[in-house]
């Protein structure tokens, strides 16, 4: 069972990998924030199961605190950092 | 090696390798807001890295202040940046965001290198598998009044380091206030879906924040994690656009900033009539001593972490 | 492995499959609003079922407590997150995707 827990993890992780691509391309300043809501999740997922392998009953709650903060860039992005004009700011 | 181990190592090389080249993205890609988005993430990925290395303590904070707070200090001071970007442009000069690459700079990379090639050294010659402190600690924990061994250290043992990090914070604050504060422009309506989250959000991060800070006397917790979701919370309201009075921002603010290390200090003075030494708490008192200091710290750090987000000194804010 | 491993067995496997149709939806798709859409599947539905399976060999009724109220705390945020953004970016002009 752990091992099944572990490969879980590794899997999820190469996923979280696969996201940070968008965070790469996406041509706009919305498509990295979403990408980075995934990684977010994506972490969740990965500590919860790292917890039950382990049997750190401690990890469940960076899980915790990890869902509670990842809201709060975003919200930060949405408030205060978004261009108004997407097309002109945003280039690579 | 069996299938556990094989696992493991096939979980931390892609968990390392994703860790150096977010940290090489977030220095050199020309887009600024991508680098702080790479920076939210490497922080991220970081704490999963402190999980698999057991430290569960650090791992929390670094997620409260490296995901929650400094994603969204960036992300303000990337928007501020902008609006003053903006300005100059429209004086007619057009500049590209981030600055050109130009000749490689010699020295600072030798530096750069000699300094990493120690430090490789140091950690090679380290042995492989050693006890480090945690034998010395276990010996000592009973009497230290906590049974986490990291809340021991941080609170009792090494305490004197804990008061110097509350004062370098509260120094943190001072030079954002120094700088002088922009006068905020009046900030929009959160709409009613942004404003139910914060109602929903708010109370759950001060019942966390309330629980990592009594769970650390005996799991992964303590006053700085806590004071880090305290902080958050004021960002977050700060974010929606609730405001304090301005009375309650002058002078209740100033004493609960420099309530966190007026109380070490207190506690320090204190220890040294009674004892003798600095900081040794009596192992009586000590766990309770611990809690009333953990308690006074966290709210402390959480203003002031609140505070570094909003920007500008209270006075600024009342002569609008 | 005893019936309890392997239904929480399946219950992962399931949710990580969603977690692989959100990776894939947030790198295929076309636009803003459809990758959001995938995101938030893995959200809810991913996560969802992980703390389903995880729930099932929780250790004592508060650790499955906690998960559960992970699990809602990201239903909650991942949703308000998913209809900020997408308000913004119609705000902001960015246009759907049109076949």
């Amino acid at each position: 069972m752990q091992t099944l827990y572990f490969a879980l993890a590794l899997f999820l992780l190469l996923n979280l990998g696969a996201g940070m691509w968008r965070v790469l391309r996406g041509p706009t300043a919305s498509d990295r924030m979403l990408a980075v809501q995934l990684l977010g999740t994506t972490a969740v997922a990965v500590l919860l199961l790292l917890s039950q392998a382990k049997g750190h009953a401690a990890m469940r709650d960076v899980a915790l605190v990890v869902a509670l903060l990842a809201a709060v860039t975003a919200v930060a992005f949405v408030r205060r950092a978004w261009p108004d004009q997407e097309a002109e700011i945003d280039s690579e | 090696m069996e299938a556990i181990t094989q696992l493991q190592y096939a979980f931390d090389a892609p968990l390392g390798l994703g860790l150096l080249w977010l940290a090489w993205r977030t220095l050199a890609c020309q887009d600024l807001f991508e680098a702080v988005v790479s920076f939210a993430a490497f922080g991220l990925l970081m704490s999963l890295a402190w999980v698999r290395l057991d430290a569960p303590d650090v791992a929390l904070a670094e997620v409260a202040v490296g995901v929650g707070l400094t994603g969204a200090l960036l992300l303000a001071a990337l928007a501020k940046l902008r609006s003053s970007k903006m300005n100059e442009d429209a004086a007619g000069q057009l500049g590209k965001e981030g600055s050109e690459v130009g000749r490689p700079q010699w020295l600072p990379l030798v530096v750069l290198l000699s300094v990493a090639a120690g430090l490789g050294h140091a950690v090679w010659s380290l042995p492989l598998y050693s006890a480090g402190l945690s034998p010395e600690v276990a010996l000592h924990l009973e009497t230290s009044g906590v049974s986490n061994p990291v809340t021991a250290v941080l609170l009792n043992f090494r305490a004197y380091d804990t008061l110097l990090e509350m004062v370098v914070l509260l120094l943190a604050l001072l030079g954002v206030w120094t700088l002088g504060g922009t006068a905020r422009r009046p900030e929009a309506a959160p709409g009613p879906v942004l404003d139910t989250l914060v109602r929903l959000l708010v109370p759950v991060l001060i019942l966390v924040a309330a629980y990592l800070l009594w769970v650390g006397a005996h799991a992964p917790g303590g006053a700085f994690q806590a004071g880090a979701l305290l902080g958050a919370m004021g960002v977050l309201m700060l974010l929606a656009g609730w405001r304090l009075r301005t009375s309650l921002m002058a002078l209740p603010l100033r004493l609960t900033v420099v309530a966190g290390p007026g109380a070490f200090v207190a506690m320090a003075v204190i220890t040294l009539f009674i004892e003798g030494r600095l900081l040794e708490y009596p192992p009586q008192h000590a766990g309770t001593l611990i809690l009333i200091l953990e308690t006074v710290a966290a709210l402390s750090i959480g203003a002031t972490l609140a505070a570094l987000f909003l920007g500008s000194r209270p006075q600024d804010l009342e002569n609008r | 492995m005893t019936l309890s491993e392997y239904f929480s067995a399946a219950l992962l496997f399931a949710g990580a499959f969603f977690f692989l149709a959100g990776t894939l939806g947030l790198l295929r798709f076309p636009d803003v609003y459809t990758r959001l859409h995938a995101v938030t599947k893995a959200d809810n539905v991913g996560l969802g079922l992980m703390v389903a399976g995880l729930t099932v060999q929780a250790e004592t009724w508060t650790a499955a407590g906690k998960l559960l109220l992970i699990w809602l705390l990201v239903l909650l945020t991942g949703s308000t997150v998913a209809h900020l953004i997408s308000r913004g970016a119609l705000r902001r002009g960015i246009q759907l995707w049109k076949l």
